[in-house]
């Protein structure tokens, strides 16, 4: 264990048995706990897997709380006090923490959509960014896009158009193509598809989303 | 993806003290690439500190007639941006010919400079890169190596920029401003990108510690006789097999300044000053072009799968330039070319 890179705020990662293993945690500026590494950044995983607790000179605790960082997201309209694993992407935090599995994973690599979601109004690959980078921000899912029982026009419209065969990518299309026409930039059918290219429909849906999509912005 | 240590810096000078002398410790604003590439474990950082709270999001217009943008304005709002559009046309429409809007709503104009290549073999952790793990061997030398690079490689490394924004702004020869523990400096953009070389795992002349904070625009935009041409394998969000951004300025139909820009081909946006020479003071016609695009194109030198990019590479110069001197340039949601 590299004793000299511990200093004063450093907590020992020991095993049950009080014994040193060769990794510590220690609290950022930011005042979170955080995973420190040393030589084996992969042992961290054992780590956590095999239920070791971290000490340090006054408290006992588990360690997954005090590894995880802070963040608060309001997700369609309800605030969420989280702690997290700093690596936990938007996707997982809705789909394992908050069960909100509207939004899908597809690819998990940004390259096919089926997880957009709104941060703060503007579309996004949900797979692509850690949820701890928005500590106070408005998520919209899928969910929450029907107001009071009614469906969203965009919603409607897909229903219309029959815009959807294995529904996989739909609430990712849905929510994009909301973002699309409250970003007001499309117009015609060849602008609808292009700035709607970021979700693949493997069923090859895409005549009737752009039928629908049109339908919504004379809608809205 | 291996664990790592979260961290926020609240100003530029505290992004650059909490970078300080830790190679392991990387910047993450848009994430749209790092994210990806930690996923793969091709960057396997232990620290991650996350620059979204600097102040570097405006847009604003500097002392000589041009335009700064902050590092952290995003690829759709600087797109998006009516200074942008009126003056730099050819760097909105670049900037749109790429990626998803969901990707560009997060992707920051600094990080967009810093993305990696999309070689297959830089990105598969089973397979020899000397870009990835220095000293391991090229894979895509003798591989599968349809999108990759003609002009400048080196026998340790074949792969190319991937960025669409990066051609317009070498076109524009804009300046990049970095902040390290020593102060400011200016790096011109044809200085910003490497050649591969024998070191083909740095991207970049930005040096361990410092932090893009600005890409400056100079006053000359191009605004009437641009274009950006990109051709790929599917008509929208796909990497570039050859694009080609032009700025010319016309007398009549003589060529006064012509600048061109190729993506999809090189380690890094590829211009030629010999090639841009043999438009100045000429008419502007397909003899001009196709004499331009031949200079251009003389050392070049495809693979076993993008030798195709060669021709391809000279129509598209050509095709380019000619929508550049109509004053018609390629439209990005009709994917027609004129």
């Amino acid at each position: 264990m590299e004793r000299s890179r511990v200093g004063a705020r450093d907590k020992a990662l020991v095993d049950k048995s009080g014994k040193q293993v060769g990794v510590y945690a220690r609290t950022n500026d930011a005042g979170a706990f955080a995973w420190g590494t040393l030589r084996n950044p992969r042992a961290l995983l054992a780590i956590q897997v095999d239920g070791f607790i971290m000490i340090s000179d006054d408290e006992i605790g588990s360690g997954t709380a005090a590894f995880s960082v802070p963040v608060n997201l309001t997700v369609n309209g309800t605030r969420h006090a989280l702690a997290l694993d700093p690596r936990t992407t938007l996707l997982d935090v809705l789909r394992e923490h908050l069960d909100l599995t509207g939004t899908k994973k597809g690819c998990d690599q940004g390259q096919c959509g089926a997880c957009t979601v709104l941060i703060d109004g503007r579309r996004v690959n949900s797979c692509l960014t850690f949820a701890v980078m928005h500590d106070g921000a408005q998520i919209t899912t899928v969910e929450g896009l029907a107001k009071d029982g009614t469906l969203h026009p965009v919603q409607q419209a897909f229903i219309d158009h029959d815009a959807f065969q294995c529904g996989y990518c739909t609430p990712g299309q849905i929510c994009s193509a909301v973002a699309l026409i409250a970003e007001g930039r499309a117009r015609t059918a060849e602008e609808i598809r292009e700035l709607m290219s970021g979700n693949i429909c493997r069923c090859g849906a895409y005549t009737n989303i752009v039928a629908a999509i049109q339908q919504a912005m004379g809608r809205s | 993806m291996i664990n790592f240590e979260y961290a926020r810096a609240s100003d530029v000078a505290d992004a650059v003290r909490q970078l300080a002398g830790n190679p392991a410790a990387k910047f993450v604003a848009g994430g749209t690439n790092l994210i990806d590439l930690m996923k793969m474990e091709v960057e396997r950082p232990t620290k991650v500190i996350d620059i979204n709270r600097l102040p570097l999001k405006q847009v604003e217009a500097t002392a000589v007639g041009g335009l700064r943008v902050g590092a952290l304005v995003r690829n759709t709002d600087l797109a998006y941006d009516p200074l942008i559009e009126q003056r730099y046309p050819v760097l909105a429409s670049a900037i749109m010919a790429g990626a998803s809007q969901q990707l560009r709503n997060m992707a920051s104009t600094g990080g967009n400079l810093l993305q990696r290549t999309r070689c297959h073999y830089f990105y598969d952790t089973a397979m020899p890169c000397n870009k990835r793990e220095p000293g391991s061997g090229c894979a895509a030398i003798t591989g599968h190596n349809r999108m990759h690079a003609i002009l400048g490689a080196s026998e340790a490394c074949i792969a190319t920029h991937p960025s669409d924004m990066c051609v317009a702004l070498a076109m524009l020869e804009a300046k990049v401003h970095v902040t390290g523990a020593s102060g400011e400096r200016v790096i011109a953009f044809a200085d910003f990108h490497r050649l591969p070389g024998d070191t083909p795992q740095r991207d970049t002349n930005l040096d361990a510690g410092e932090i893009i904070t600005a890409v400056e625009l100079p006053p000359q935009g191009f605004a009437t006789n641009y274009t950006y041409l990109k051709v790929r394998d599917r008509l929208s969000y796909a990497f570039a097999l050859v694009s080609v951004a032009v700025g010319l300025e016309l007398k009549g139909d003589t060529i006064t300044q012509g600048r061109f820009a190729l993506g999809g081909v090189a380690h890094k946006p590829w211009r030629d000053p010999n090639a841009e020479a043999a438009l100045r003071g000429q008419p502007a016609n397909a003899t001009t072009f196709a004499r331009a695009a031949q200079v251009l194109l003389k050392d070049a030198r495809g693979y076993e799968h993008n030798a195709f990019k060669i021709d391809l590479a000279r129509r598209c110069i050509v095709r380019a330039l000619t929508q550049a001197a109509r004053g018609m340039p390629q439209s990005q949601s009709s994917k027609k070319i004129m």
